[in-house]
């Protein structure tokens, strides 16, 4: 799958999938990774390490200091991929450092799908490796 | 997007590392929004400045700037912060939080920010002309910018004003570009709108319709630089409203060619029911007006209707520090203290931590500060007109 760098980078792991838009501010736990949204499909789960993958932002822009927060703490996802991301997830991710793509049909992709990330080139690959 | 020769420079990281971070931020918003080049900005105005809402993560990443030597490059004023940065002790907020604060406002200070601490910055000297290109966070103040001075700018969040201000430069796209300053859905307001809490209540309702979109209102016949403050921040709260037209009173209301365009009808029924929307409580721990920041005028009024009387519950007036010093040298804090209220500067009851200080009903006049305190602090919201707020605290 090809789609638009936001920010460059290479990554592979594991994915974790929202269908649901993602708050940062609010939603995920500076100092677990763990989303904490009540009600969230993901509540409870870490967003560590993991290439996080849902369709875009919401809320707060203060969510882009969080996403700077994550990194800083080790808790940030390798990679995010997002059907369109907006402003704050854009720049939390730049400021941060994180690889990221959009314009990708997150409907392909389900948690636990070995995925290979290349932010340079824009692409996600399935992979049948173990990592 | 195109770049000068400068501006590839910044990017290649030959200026240093702050900039070329701050460049990259920029480019890339730009590139997502489609932006033909950079264009330079007057003025910038900077979110994110509470403790309460950028917490520690925020804190270290401006504390890194900071001593990593970055520089503001034009204007910037800085929007409230989580406490009266002067008399936070004696206004008892917690001291662990106001040690947090006080480093946070020194790390802007050190990027040469002006420290002014409010979202009003239009009032005390941050005053783009008609026209001029700017990159503004606070949604009221991108709200009062654009729709009431018609400046330009787009909803910018903390971060991406910060970069604005260290590079001096914006993307060009969305609402620096004419195309895009056009109404896309008409409001005929059909209720008589008079209060402050009355354009509150308004801009609730033409948030919630229009969400995004550019709104032009008709059936406002008069209203003032405070009515038009308050009817777009809560705009920019219930919805995501940046700019708003008003026929006749807001300067790009000539231009607007407005046929065809959906229209939208607000009648006095809608406002009643607004009202009782925002109203969920009674009998409140404590009154706070001033969101966004009272104008000399509005701490006037107060400041009348308080005089020589005894406030039952405590009543807080929030501004700036700017404004704090005129009302001092007139006598209206000492009129305001006799009666048991208070004057805060720096901050408001959106971005304090009320709900740690003993308050869980809060009153307000503002549709802004009723649409967030629920969320933000907790509180259940008493929502009226000053006059009818006041009444019920006077003895």
């Amino acid at each position: 799958m090809k789609g638009r760098t936001i920010f460059p980078g290479k990554a592979h792991g594991v994915a974790l999938v929202s269908q649901e838009p993602v708050s940062f501010y609010g939603g995920i736990d500076v100092t677990t990774g763990i989303v904490i949204e009540k009600g969230h499909e993901l509540e409870g789960q870490c967003i560590k390490d993991k290439i996080f993958v849902f369709p875009q932002g919401k809320g707060s822009t203060v969510g882009s200091y969080v996403l700077y927060g994550l990194k800083k703490n080790g808790l940030a996802p390798k990679a995010i991929i997002n059907k369109e991301t907006e402003t704050i997830v854009a720049t939390g991710a730049i400021l941060a450092g994180i690889p990221a793509i959009d314009g990708i049909d997150i409907n392909a992709i389900k948690t636990g799908d070995k995925l290979v990330v290349d932010a340079d080139n824009g692409t996600v690959k399935l992979s049948r490796k173990t990592f | 997007m195109y770049l000068t020769r400068e501006q590839e420079q910044i990017l290649n990281g030959e200026k240093g590392e702050i900039l070329q971070r701050m460049f990259r931020l920029l480019t890339r918003l730009g590139d997502i929004y489609n932006a033909d080049k950079m264009i330079p900005i007057g003025s910038v105005q900077v979110a994110g400045v509470s403790y309460k809402s950028i917490g520690d993560p925020g804190l270290e990443f401006l504390e890194d700037l900071a001593q990593k030597g970055a520089r503001v490059q034009v204007l910037t004023f800085l929007n409230p912060a989580g406490m009266d940065l002067e008399a936070w002790d004696t206004l008892n907020f917690p001291r662990d939080f106001s040690q947090k604060q006080l480093r946070i406002i020194k790390a802007f200070k050190q990027m040469g920010i002006v420290p002014t601490a409010t979202c009003t910055p239009y009032l005390i000297g941050n005053l783009p002309r008609f026209g001029e290109h700017i990159a503004w966070s606070e949604s009221s103040a991108v709200s009062f910018a654009n729709s009431v001075i018609g400046a330009r700018t787009n909803r910018e969040g903390g971060p991406s004003a910060l970069a604005a201000a260290l590079c001096g430069l914006t993307p060009n796209y969305g609402l620096h570009l004419s195309q895009n300053r056009i109404p896309e859905v008409v409001i005929e307001v059909k209720a008589h709108i008079s209060t402050f809490a009355d354009f509150g209540a308004l801009g609730h309702l033409i948030g919630k319709y229009v969400r995004n979109k550019i709104p032009y209102i008709t059936g406002i016949t008069d209203a003032t630089t405070d009515h038009l403050k308050s009817l777009g921040a809560a705009m920019a709260a219930s919805g995501a409203v940046a700019l708003y037209h008003i026929k006749d009173i807001t300067p790009e209301s000539y231009h607007m060619d407005v046929k065809g365009l959906e229209k939208i009808q607000v009648s006095q029924k809608d406002i009643k029911e607004a009202y009782e929307l925002l109203n969920q409580g009674s009998n409140p721990d404590i009154i706070i007006f001033g969101c966004p920041h009272s104008s000399l005028r509005e701490i006037i009024e107060l400041a009348k209707k308080v005089e020589g009387k005894k406030l039952k519950k405590p009543v807080w007036i929030c501004t700036s520090r700017a404004m704090k010093e005129i009302v001092d040298r007139m006598g209206l804090t000492s009129i305001i203290e006799k009666a048991g209220g208070k004057i805060v500067a720096d901050t408001c009851m959106v971005v304090s931590p009320i709900e740690k200080m003993g308050y869980s009903t809060t009153a307000v006049n503002s549709g802004k500060a009723a649409q967030y305190l629920p969320g933000f602090c907790k509180q259940t919201v008493v929502y009226g007109n000053i006059d009818d707020l006041i009444k019920e605290q006077i003895t």
